[in-house]
C-alpha cells in the first residue's frame, strides 16, 4: 500500500458507501420465491406422473431429476435460462435446472477452445464445487450418524 | 394441494437463498455449494426428510435435496456393508443426476452456441 | 534544455498535434442505443459473420482502424505508429488486428482508459517529431469480456446494480503533425490510485480516486478551472463513479458537475441490467469518435478534457482478495477554430 493509507481508505469506503445504490431485496425475494417455486411446481408435476405409472418412489424421483436436468440443459442451450436467472437470481439457480445452467453453460462457452480441455475440462467450473462440497460434507454428516449420535 | 405445496417449501428455500445472496454480497456459487452443504447437514439432523415429506419435488428439486440425497445414500449402503458404504452411497443415489447432467451438457455444447 | 512541461504532469506542445481522423464501430445494443445513428458502422450481431467473439473483437477494430484511415486520406505506409489496446487476456484483439497491417506496433494495456493512453502517448510520439502519422484504437467486445472477467455468457447470474456493462465497441483516430481537426493541446498521465475496493462489480468506486486525481492534477498545472472547458468527459464512471468523483472533487473546491458527462452514461438507455453504465474500452473510444469529435470538427466544442479511466484488476488478483487500482489519463483538445 503505498499512496492511500489505512485511514483514507476507510475515510473513502465510508464516503463511497453513500453512492452505491442499494440491492433491492424485496424485488429479488419475491422474484426468487416464485420463479424457484413453479420450477419445482413443474419437478412436482412430472413426480405426479412418473408414481402414477407405478414407479417406486426413489426411482420415480431420481428420474424427475434427470428430466429437470434435461429441460435446464436445453433452456440453457436456446439461450433462455440466462435471462430467466438475471430475472429470478437465485430462483433459477438454486432449483436442479440451475445446477445444470452452470454445467451447460461453460461447456457450450468453450466448446471454441476444444472438446477435451474447452467442453468437458470447463463443464464442472461451477458445477465441480458443488459436488466436491456435497459429498464432503455428507461424508462427515454420515459419520457422525453412524458413529457418534447413533 | 401437493402442488402449493412443492411450491411453497421450493419458493422459500430459494428466497432464503437470494436473501443471504443480497446480504453477505458473496458469489451465487458460494450459495450453491452452502444450500448442497445445509441440505446435507439438515438431512443428517433427521429434518430434510420430513421436509421431503411435506413439500415433494418442492424439496427434491433444489440443490438442499442434492445434498439430502448424498446423505440417504450414504447411510442406506452404510447399513447394508458398514463404512465402506460412506463411499459407495453418495453417488449411487446421486448418479441418475450427474449422467444426466454430464450428458445432456455435453450433448447441448454440441448442438449450440452460446448467444451471449 | 528546455522541457515542454506544466506542473506535476502535464506535457503541453508547442506544435499542438491535430486528430485528423475518427471512426467508431459497434454492436447491435449499442447500435440501438441514443447515439446509435452516429456511428460509423454498426453490426446487427455480435459475431459479425465471424466464428469466435475473439475474432469478431479483432475485425471490428481493424474496421474502425479501416474507417479512420480511409476518413484521414492516408494509406498504412504513411502511419508510423500503431497504438492499440483491449481488455483481453495478453490484449490479442490489438495484436491480432496488427498482424494484418504493416506498421510498426505498440501494444497498450490501461483497461477502460487505453484509448486516452493512446491519445497521449500517440501525440507525444507526433508532438516530439517522431512520427508524421500516429493510428490510435482500443475495443471491448461484452462477450469476450464476460467470459473472461465474469461466467460463461450463458449462465444464469443475477446482475447488481453497481456493476457495469461491457460495450461492445471500437474507436479508432488518426494523429496526425498537421492538417484540419481539433488539436492536442496537453495531456496527464494519471498515476495509479487504490482506496481499497475490492469488488470487481463495482469499477465507478475504484476508479473514481483516480479520476478525481487525474483531473484536479490537471487543472492545477494548466491554472485552469473546470469552466475553461466546454465539456470535460470521462471514460465509463458509470452513476456510482459519477457522484464519488463529484465529491472528492469538491473537497478540493472544483466543481466540474455543470461541464461533466460520463460515456458510460450516454452509451445505453439505463435498463436494470446496464447495471450502473457502460464499460470497456471501447466505450469512450466510440463515444469520443462518434459524438465528441465531430462536434469538436464543428466547432460546437471550444475545449474538452477527455479523461478516460481504467480498472487495473485481473480476475486472478481479485480472487486472491487483492484491491483494484485505477488509473486515469487526461487529454486536453480544442477546436481548430478556439
Amino acid at each position: 500500500m503505498t499512496k492511500a493509507c489505512i485511514r483514507e481508505r476507510e475515510a473513502y469506503s465510508r464516503l463511497s458507501e453513500d453512492y452505491r445504490p442499494k440491492r433491492p431485496i424485496v424485488r429479488n425475494i419475491i422474484l426468487a420465491f416464485v420463479v424457484g417455486g413453479l420450477i419445482c411446481v413443474v419437478g412436482q408435476f412430472f413426480l405426479d406422473y412418473l408414481v402414477s405409472r407405478k414407479l417406486a418412489p426413489t426411482q420415480a424421483q431420481a428420474m424427475t431429476s434427470s428430466i429437470m436436468v434435461f429441460l435446464g440443459a436445453f433452456l440453457t442451450g436456446i439461450g433462455v435460462y440466462d435471462k430467466l436467472g438475471r430475472l429470478a437470481g437465485m430462483g433459477a439457480a438454486l432449483p436442479i435446472t440451475g445446477f445444470a445452467n452452470s454445467v451447460v453453460s461453460p461447456a457450450m462457452e468453450f466448446k471454441r477452445e476444444g472438446f477435451v480441455l474447452g467442453v468437458s475440462a470447463k463443464m464442472f467450473q461451477v458445477a465441480g464445487p458443488v459436488i466436491v462440497y456435497g459429498s464432503l460434507v455428507s461424508v462427515l454428516v454420515s459419520i457422525l450418524r453412524l458413529y457418534i449420535f447413533k | 394441494m401437493t402442488y402449493i405445496k412443492a411450491f411453497v417449501v421450493g419458493g422459500v428455500l430459494c428466497a432464503i437463498a437470494q436473501f443471504i445472496l443480497d446480504i453477505t454480497k458473496v458469489n451465487p456459487a458460494l450459495i450453491m455449494v452452502s444450500f448442497v452443504s445445509a441440505g446435507a447437514i439438515l438431512s443428517g439432523l433427521g429434518i430434510y426428510g420430513p421436509l421431503v415429506k411435506l413439500g415433494g419435488a418442492g424439496a427434491t428439486i433444489p440443490l438442499t435435496g442434492f445434498g439430502h440425497t448424498l446423505v440417504t445414500g450414504m447411510l442406506e449402503d452404510a447399513a447394508k456393508m458398514g463404512w465402506f458404504g460412506l463411499l459407495t452411497g453418495g453417488l449411487r443415489a446421486a448418479s441418475s443426476g450427474l449422467t444426466a447432467a454430464i450428458l445432456f451438457g455435453y450433448l447441448m455444447a454440441v448442438l449450440f452456441n452460446p448467444k451471449g | 534544455m528546455e522541457f515542454h512541461r506544466r506542473g506535476t504532469s502535464t506535457c503541453i506542445f508547442p506544435e499542438m498535434p491535430v486528430v485528423v481522423a475518427a471512426a467508431s464501430v459497434v454492436g447491435p445494443r449499442e447500435g440501438e442505443g441514443p447515439l446509435g445513428r452516429l456511428f460509423d458502422m454498426v453490426y446487427n450481431d455480435t459475431l459479425f459473420q465471424e466464428t469466435s467473439w475473439e475474432k469478431a473483437e479483432t475485425r471490428m477494430l481493424r474496421q474502425a482502424l479501416d474507417l479512420a484511415l480511409a476518413k484521414a486520406g492516408i494509406d498504412q505506409t504513411q502511419v508510423d505508429f500503431l497504438l492499440a489496446g483491449d481488455l483481453l487476456n495478453q490484449i490479442i484483439s490489438s495484436s491480432y488486428m496488427a498482424r494484418e497491417y504493416d506498421i510498426p506496433y505498440v501494444g497498450l494495456y490501461g483497461a477502460c482508459a487505453t484509448m486516452a493512453e493512446g491519445l497521449a502517448l500517440g501525440s507525444l510520439l507526433v508532438g516530439g517529431r517522431f512520427a508524421r502519422y500516429v493510428a490510435v484504437a482500443s475495443s471491448s467486445h461484452h462477450d469476450t469480456a464476460e467470459r473472461q472477467y465474469r461466467y460463461p455468457t450463458e449462465f444464469g447470474y443475477q446482475r447488481v446494480p453497481t456493476s457495469q456493462w461491457t460495450a461492445t465497441a471500437a474507436g479508432a483516430v488518426i494523429i496526425a503533425a498537421k492538417g484540419a481537426g481539433p488539436r492536442v493541446e496537453a495531456v496527464t498521465v494519471g498515476r495509479v490510485q487504490d482506496y481499497g475496493v475490492i469488488d470487481p462489480n463495482d469499477m465507478g468506486s475504484a476508479m473514481a480516486p483516480a479520476f478525481a486525481d487525474t483531473v484536479w492534477r490537471h487543472l492545477q498545472d494548466m491554472s485552469r478551472k473546470p469552466d475553461d472547458y466546454d465539456l470535460i468527459l470521462s471514460g465509463d464512471l458509470g452513476k456510482i463513479g459519477v457522484g464519488i468523483s463529484h465529491r472528492l472533487l469538491l473537497q478540493k473546491g472544483i466543481d466540474i458537475e455543470s461541464r461533466h458527462q460520463d460515456s458510460g452514461l450516454l452509451l445505453y438507455e439505463m435498463k436494470p441490467e446496464i447495471g450502473a453504465g457502460a464499460s470497456g474500452c471501447g466505450c469512450i473510444a466510440s463515444v469520443f469518435t462518434a459524438k465528441f469529435w465531430p462536434d469538436l470538427m464543428a466547432g460546437k466544442i471550444k475545449r474538452m478534457l477527455l479523461v478516460a479511466t481504467g480498472a487495473l484488476h485481473s480476475p486472478t488478483s481479485c480472487q486472491q482478495g487483492e484491491s483494484i487500482p485505477s488509473i486515469a489519463h487526461a487529454v486536453a483538445l480544442v477546436s481548430e477554430t478556439a
